[in-house]
């Protein structure tokens, strides 16, 4: 099978280590400070807070996919794309409010995601990677088609309006929109992370580590790979939908063939052995190119380049791994002087 | 009958670039088992370089001379101080490494020379057409260079140690380093190989797509698909798959879904190749013991 799996120790240590007080509720203050920044910081930081917690849903699916079942995709930012338009296409054609479009692009991506998946099954590792890649590449080309015009807008896209707050509540626009991602994205980690820990988990696991032996357990292997594929598309479109209702804009363009590339790389950099990857992945996404681009405008890219194999060199699990290892110092010194 | 010869001859014209590019990813896969996202824009470094030697004053084939002898040394300094510390163990670290490298290449190059598009020189005059008018001369002196290329490769390969040795490392590295070769000394010089490939295909092409930091997006694009289709682990097969993608890409455009599907569609012709043989035309099923 691909290398990937003799690089993955398991990934989800939960099942068999006890987990500590602290490790168990982190996510509780992290929440409650998610759900007040909109009182702490300013529009347009939130916005990009937005960004981030959906680029932080495409990397939960990427994480099950590639930390779980072991394959590679550098296809997401189709699926990401797919998603958006669906959101774009019901909400200015058919007039449907922007919440109902998410269970549409949730049920189509679950859907483009199984059929993509089944053949992708024959194709391992780099191949995988790169058929996945031809997606991505094929995506904007396709949406710009003229056959397609009369729906995706073309060249141009789609553009239309910003939902309000419901109810008359008095906040602004950019606040409901933060809130309703961060709470569409909690569902779906909770969701994704039940599903995981559960039967599904294990199975994949299998499948990752020995092929063989999984099948020879009975382990339907073929059907959960399309699923972990599945899954993942549909993290992505519900993603995108979530992109395209905080930016209220779609255009081929915005969905170029790096964005799938810049999802894998940082999944890898967020790191893949944590529930807390995709999130410090997320913001290694959303906020370091603004942090480069202020420390040179015109090497930016080099920098950030620079940053991203430093990254790898210096965390090789990822900034989640090096946090972790970070925290378990510290509580040894902690211990040592108590 | 007419625009058909001169569709297929073009295919061939522009299939000489996908074929050296996808000899290059095929060379560097064979060596360090990754593949080099970042190809493309290293060869673009790489033809700027020959550029500013030429605006330094050094005639057309001297500058490409000394551009391929240095983007050897760098193709084997990236590898010795990049590639090899993150090890063979983990391919998605790699994605990202090559990735950080591709931006690094493509973002200094843009620091170093500007983002303006400029024009390459040929060597060879613009106006003339041969083989009774359906091709250029630079595209007929274009394929000279690439074949000759290809020639010396294979001549390399074939009949001198250094060839065999790195044969035998890419086949078996650990039998290899049993009997004496320098395995990781040769994954270097491999990924020399992809670097001075690639700006071969760099210099040749930027006389038809200018010179420019993003001139070779859709090229590597192409080149990849030429590798996968061929098949990655067999060169000779990825310079077939070039061929065969360049020649295939034209005529789909001229007679069949034009321009706008061009790349959709070769894109689905690789899919569809994979599905029925994920090896690749030409490439090696690997049967593994489990």
């Amino acid at each position: 099978m691909v290398d990937v799996a003799d690089t993955m120790p398991v990934a989800d240590a939960g099942h068999t280590k006890r987990v500590s007080f602290s490790e168990k509720w982190a996510w509780l203050p992290v929440l409650v400070i998610a759900v007040c920044l909109p009182f702490l910081v300013s529009d347009y930081r939130l916005f990009q807070g937005t960004l981030t917690l959906n680029y932080a849903l495409v990397l939960f699916g990427l994480t099950i996919l590639t930390g779980y079942s072991g394959q590679i995709s550098l296809g997401h930012g189709a699926f990401y794309a797919l998603g958006a338009y669906i959101t774009a296409i019901l909400i200015t054609r058919f007039d449907v409010p922007y919440w109902a479009t998410l269970p549409v692009s949730a049920v189509v991506c679950l859907a483009v995601g199984f059929v993509f998946g089944r053949p992708a099954l024959r194709l391992e590792g780099h191949y995988l990677a790169l058929a996945t890649f031809a997606l991505a590449v094929a995506t904007p080309q396709f949406l710009k088609h003229k056959v397609l015009q009369p729906y995706t807008g073309g060249v141009g896209g789609i553009l239309f309006t910003k939902p309000e707050a419901p109810f008359d509540l008095p906040i602004s626009a950019d606040a409901w929109i933060y809130w309703f991602t961060l709470f569409v994205t909690a569902i779906l980690f909770v969701i994704g992370r039940n599903l995981l820990k559960g039967r599904i988990g294990r199975a994949l696991l299998a499948i990752r580590d020995h092929p063989t032996a999984a099948r020879a357990m009975g382990v339907d292997s073929a059907f959960f790979k399309s699923m972990a594929f599945a899954v993942s598309a549909l993290f992505a479109g519900v993603a995108g939908s979530l992109g395209a209702i905080s930016v209220q804009f779609v255009a081929p363009d915005s969905f170029y063939p790096l964005l799938s590339i810049m999802f894998l790389v940082g999944a890898v950099i967020g790191g893949l052995h944590s529930w807390w990857g995709p999130l410090f992945g997320a913001m290694f996404l959303q906020f370091i190119p603004n942090i480069t681009d202020d420390m040179s405008k015109s090497a930016s890219w080099a920098i950030y380049g620079v940053l991203m194999i430093l990254s790898v060199f210096l965390m090789r699990d990822g900034i989640a791994g090096a946090i972790n290892r970070l925290w378990g110092v510290l509580r040894r010194i902690a211990g040592a002087r108590a | 009958m007419q625009t058909l010869i001169h569709q297929i001859v073009a295919g061939l014209a522009t299939g000489c670039i996908y074929a050296s590019i996808a000899l290059a990813i095929s060379m560097v896969h064979q060596s360090t088992h990754q593949l080099n996202f970042a190809q493309g824009e290293m060869a673009m470094f790489s033809t700027f370089i020959a550029w500013a030697l030429m605006q330094a004053g050094l005639s057309y084939f001297s500058a490409f001379a000394l551009t391929v002898i240095v983007s050897f040394v760098l193709g084997m300094l990236i590898e010795r101080f990049i590639i090899r510390p993150v090890g063979k163990t983990s391919q998605l670290s790699m994605v990202v490494v090559v990735i950080g490298l591709l931006l690094v290449c493509n973002s200094s190059a843009g620091w170093i020379w500007g983002y303006d598009v400029r024009p390459f020189p040929s060597p060879f005059p613009d106006d003339m057409r041969l083989l009774g008018g359906y091709v250029t001369a630079h595209e007929a002196g274009s394929f000279c260079i690439t074949m000759a290329m290809l020639i010396a490769l294979y001549l390399f390969f074939r009949f001198t140690p250094l060839g065999l040795a790195m044969r035998a490392a890419a086949q078996n590295p650990v039998s290899s380093r049993l009997v004496g070769v320098r395995v990781d000394l040769l994954f270097g010089v491999g990924w020399g190989l992809a670097a001075a490939i690639g700006a071969v295909a760099g210099i040749t092409v930027a006389h038809v797509l200018f010179l420019d930091v993003n001139m070779m997006a859709g090229a590597v694009l192409y080149g990849f698909a030429a590798a996968l289709v061929g098949g990655i682990d067999n060169p000779w097969g990825a310079i077939a798959g070039g061929f065969l993608i360049g020649v295939v890409e034209n005529l789909l455009g001229a007679y069949v879904v034009g321009n706008d599907l061009k790349l959709t569609v070769a894109l689905l012709i690789i899919v569809g190749v994979l599905t029925f043989k994920p090896a690749g035309i030409f490439g090696v099923q690997r049967v593994r013991r489990v």
